[in-house]
């Protein structure tokens, strides 16, 4: 279970949020609503550890995340506004050294099916530069599929996915959910995600 | 913890070898500089004999310096970066990887091509063989204390500017002792002294380096 206490981030001279505090049970999903600039960003990267917040803490089952660090990052899958991939490298390539530098293996066979459950079957060999943005979405989007963690915190997944790409990533964010996951995303889009536990989080108006 | 030490080393090896400009730019770079010197100061063999231990370890260093900036600084642009600081491993390891991928990929290509720069020198064999030994120990170091610069000025404007500013200080110790250790050979003296300083520079830079640059990494990264 993941518990916010306190948290406050202050971004240059700007206090973006100060003693916010929630919490995320297993099988929930947290909506962060904000306006641009509100700190939605920055309170997702915050929870994954990326940004040192000015006070409070994350706890990830009782403990700080901190503390944690590299078990509290093996729980968590972090997508921000960029790929994450190397456009040098194949969609299969780029896939096998996150799952690697994750501690597992994964086969050929597991990233094809991966990727053609993601509606890539054909980019299989191809330099991840050749392919369009919204594909490019898809490869990343794709370590969803693959690496077995129990917390997503998904910034703006939406962008650049056309409307089949919406529905399936929707449809996985629901199936994840179902089985007990949990999942922080924001989002400027008009999506219904109607899954089970659903908690809304509006940052800039406290 | 190794599997994951070599699936990093082997991801920058495989991007070099598809960036493979990249690479040849240092070595390129470095040949024609060491070769700039003679024609600058004329053909006397003894002149040139005297300064080529010198020349070769600046020309390394300012090769060295020039592929720095690329270090981290295309994963920090891509987001790999911050992909990579999320892993469940040690980040120390991840960027140890990282330095020594770059070593192969920026260093021992200088180290390997130096017999053949010292020779337009008129360097003899022993003295050659010593070129290649410090190049061999040092070479190491400058990738390791130039990482910190690195991942110090990431994301920096004029972070390019800002590295050789900040590294090659720091690069000093290892150019006297590497140059002074061929030249120690050619004037018939033993340099056993200087390759034992750079050796413990080597273990030095080896474990302090990986944890300065992470810690700068996620100072960088926020």
């Amino acid at each position: 279970m993941l518990n916010i206490v306190n948290l406050e981030c202050v971004r240059g001279d700007r206090q973006l949020f100060s003693g916010l505090s929630f919490s995320l049970e297993e099988g929930s999903l947290l909506h962060v609503h904000g306006a641009n600039g509100s700190g939605k960003t920055t309170l997702l990267r915050a929870i994954a550890g990326l940004v040192l917040p000015e006070d409070g803490a994350v706890e990830w089952g009782g403990k700080p995340a901190r503390k944690l660090s590299e078990d509290f990052n093996r729980e968590l899958i972090y997508m921000g506004h960029h790929y994450g991939l190397k456009f040098e490298l194949t969609a299969y390539e780029n896939l096998r050294v996150f799952a690697r530098l994750s501690g597992f293996d994964i086969s050929e066979r597991s990233v094809e099916l991966a990727l053609k459950s993601m509606g890539l079957a054909r980019c299989f060999e191809l330099p991840v530069k050749v392919l369009s943005q919204g594909q490019k979405k898809r490869v990343s989007l794709a370590r969803l599929l693959l690496q077995r963690s129990r917390l997503w915190i998904l910034d703006e997944p939406f962008v650049a996915l056309d409307v089949a790409g919406v529905s399936m990533l929707l449809e996985m964010i629901k199936e994840h959910v179902a089985d007990g996951g949990m999942v922080i995303l924001t989002t400027h889009q008009e999506v219904d995600v109607e899954v089970g536990k659903l908690q809304h989080l509006h940052l800039g108006e406290h | 913890m190794f599997a994951a030490l070599k699936c990093i080393i082997a991801r920058d090896l495989t991007l070099a070898l598809r960036h493979r400009s990249d690479v040849l730019t240092t070595v390129f770079f470095f040949i024609i500089v060491v070769s700039l010197f003679p024609l600058g100061v004329g053909p006397e063999t003894d002149l040139l004999r005297s300064m080529a231990a010198g020349v070769v370890w600046v020309s390394a260093l300012l090769a060295s310096m020039l592929s720095l900036s690329r270090l981290f600084a295309d994963d920090f642009n891509d987001g790999t970066l911050e992909q990579l600081l999320l892993t469940p491993q040690p980040l120390a390891l991840i960027v140890f990887g990282k330095i020594l991928a770059h070593w192969i990929i920026s260093g021992l290509p200088l180290v390997l091509i130096a017999p053949l720069l010292g020779l337009q020198f008129g360097l003899g064999g022993d003295a050659l063989m010593m070129l290649v030994l410090t190049l061999l120990l040092g070479t190491p170091v400058l990738s390791l204390i130039g990482a910190i610069g690195a991942a110090l000025t990431l994301g920096l404007r004029g972070g390019g500017v800002l590295v050789s500013l900040l590294v090659l200080p720091l690069y000093i110790p290892v150019l006297i002792f590497g140059a002074g250790g061929v030249e120690a050979t050619v004037s018939g003296m033993g340099a056993e002294g200087h390759l034992s300083l750079l050796g413990a520079m080597l273990i030095l830079s080896l474990l302090l380096a990986p944890l300065a640059s992470a810690a700068a990494l996620r100072i960088s990264v926020e």
